[in-house]
């Protein structure tokens, strides 16, 4: 049974990044869109640790940073979602094929 | 314990002034004339106290430092939110949650404080993300509009896009070089791919804040849905904290791939003075004008930005202060007719010279000094981003800079004949502008004409580079 490396969790945080990056442009649900922008800090989360873990053992600056990313993303999700909710009020829909009223 | 007060003076008085705006709305409510007024005495006193009994300095292993021309930085940030609060008066004295917004307001003045003296990737996350969020919130603000919180969704997806390939950067700077400090980055730095790569995200995350082209779409519809405070802030204020954290980690962290940043920086500088300018021919509505006018400002900011130190940092710091006072004389302006009589459209300026001589004056000024007309201060400060970024001998991306500004001057004069020239049956009625509005606008033509003239405000500036 092989180990896992640092390049596996790496192969895997880049997937999951790229994974994110493309449902934030396909998808046209604000929720959905907002869980692929969770997948991207996610995998950021990864980076900072399999850095932490196989290249940088002495210096804890990753592991600090994934917990405030934690905390941040907290943040973004719930004023994003404060802020969906007025959008709904007012649109009666949360696809943003709807919220066009501006344009060029 | 005495240098954590001193030292990290300004953000203490931000944070109780926000504490002290939490207890006034928990307790009586106030009317909202006497709470504006006591907002706008605080600011003023929180501008003024900006400029005593600073000390240098930093605290926590580096991560926070403070030198005087980041002082400078932070007192020019808060006069803007000082005249911000005046200019808008008409709007801020219907609005029903005037407290919670402050308090945002205020939230996002000290995230950008903290942006601007931060130094560790860390801090600078923190900081950016407390800049930016409630912004976002400030957006949503015109409650019943439809296209406000299409704005504020428009605002904190792209912000939270932003943010999550900053931190890719910033976990791949921390991987190649295994640490995160500011002070240690640069030795570190080289041109290795993954070296660059990194540098790429992080390039970008910062040309999205700045709303540079191809990441600036974001910008003209958040601009034009926005309640107009919020657009001064954004288009002000934000931009002018970004931009003095930009150029001072181009030229402290990344000193070492200067190479490839300053052909970047180059190419999207022509990128978005040109999509800038293209777009801003044909806008109709004055907020997406000034929107991207604004994209067209920041690429001649950029170009200060190429240049070598110490005249970039000089030129940009210098050219903000410069498009603090004319943006914010435009917007006000703009505000107050959107907010006495609901029209933004550039059509409905015609004839505003016959009706409302003083704002039309006020507006003349700011847009000619946006344009870059001598004997503005924006023509002194266009002239020290140009010389700025001449220092480093590529003359023909000075050239199109040069021609550039001449393509703005006609979107710029387009208005300026609308309200000057152009008949109109039914112009503008004759508007009471607001007291305070009134102060705003004088304190902003004053500043259009004088800094320019004055010629001890670039020397002093240059001499704290």
């Amino acid at each position: 049974m092989m180990e896992p490396g640092l390049y596996h969790i790496l192969f895997i945080s880049a997937t999951l990044f790229f994974i994110g990056v493309f449902g934030f442009f396909t998808r046209r649900n604000l929720i959905t869109m907002l869980m692929s922008v969770e997948l991207i800090l996610n995998s950021v989360n990864l980076n900072f640790i399999a850095f932490n873990k196989y290249v940088w053992p002495n210096r804890l600056d990753g592991v600090f940073f994934t917990i405030f990313v934690i905390a941040i993303a907290a943040a973004e999700a719930a004023t994003a979602i404060a802020i969906i909710i007025n959008l709904y009020r007012s649109h009666h829909s949360i696809d943003v094929e709807n919220a066009e009223e501006m344009k060029y | 314990m005495n240098e954590l007060l001193t030292i990290m003076k300004s953000e203490w008085v931000i944070s109780l002034l926000i504490f002290l705006l939490l207890f006034i709305k928990l307790g009586k409510g106030m009317k909202n004339e006497s709470l504006l007024l006591l907002i706008q005495v605080l600011l003023l006193l929180n501008f003024i106290g900006g400029f005593f009994f600073n000390t240098e300095g930093s605290l926590f292993a580096g991560m926070y430092h403070s030198t005087a021309l980041i002082i400078l930085q932070k007192n020019i940030l808060s006069l803007g939110v000082y005249l911000i609060s005046l200019l808008f008066a008409d709007w801020f004295k219907r609005s029903e949650h005037l407290t919670e917004y402050f308090i945002l307001m205020l939230s996002a003045l000290l995230g950008m404080f903290f942006l601007i003296s931060s130094g560790n990737l860390l801090m600078f996350f923190l900081a950016l993300e407390l800049a930016t969020i409630p912004v976002a919130a400030m957006a949503n603000f015109d409650l019943g509009k439809k296209i406000s919180s299409e704005a504020a969704m428009k605002m904190i997806l792209s912000s939270a896009f932003s943010s999550g390939i900053l931190l890719f950067g910033i976990s791949l700077v921390y991987g190649a070089t295994g640490t995160i400090n500011f002070a240690e980055l640069p030795a570190q730095m080289n041109n290795g791919p993954l070296h660059i790569l990194a540098f790429v995200f992080l390039f970008t995350a910062f040309a999205f804040k700045l709303s540079v082209v191809p990441f600036h779409l974001w910008t003209a519809d958040v601009y034009e849905g926005a309640p107009m405070a919020t657009t001064s802030f954004l288009s002000v204020l934000s931009k002018g904290a970004v931009a003095f954290i930009f150029i001072s980690t181009l030229n402290k962290v990344f000193l070492p791939m200067q190479e490839i940043w300053y052909n970047m920086v180059m190419i999207l500088s022509i990128l978005t003075m040109i999509i800038g300018n293209l777009f801003a021919l044909r806008q109709q509505n004055i907020k997406r004008f000034l929107a991207f006018s604004s994209i067209a400002q920041v690429g001649f900011i950029l170009v200060g930005v190429s240049g070598k130190e110490p005249e970039s940092t000089a030129s940009v710091v210098f050219f903000i202060l410069v498009y603090l006072f004319s943006n914010l004389a435009a917007f006000g302006v703009a505000g107050i007719i959107s907010a006495m009589t609901g029209k933004e459209n550039v059509n409905d300026y015609k004839g505003l010279y016959q009706t409302n001589p003083f704002l039309s004056w006020v507006l003349a000024l700011a847009l000619f000094s946006l344009a870059g007309i001598p004997p503005t201060a924006g023509f002194f400060g266009k002239l020290f981003l140009l010389t700025a970024g001449g220092t480093k001998a590529s003359y023909l991306f000075i050239t199109i800079a040069a021609l550039n500004m001449i393509v703005s001057l006609y979107y710029y004069l387009r208005v300026i004949r609308a309200v000057f020239m152009d008949k109109n049956e039914e112009p503008v009625e004759k508007l009471v502008v607001n007291p305070s509005a009134r102060l705003g606008l004088l304190i902003c033509g004053a500043g259009i004409l004088l800094t320019g003239i004055l010629s001890w405000v670039y020397d002093y500036i240059q001499s704290l580079c």
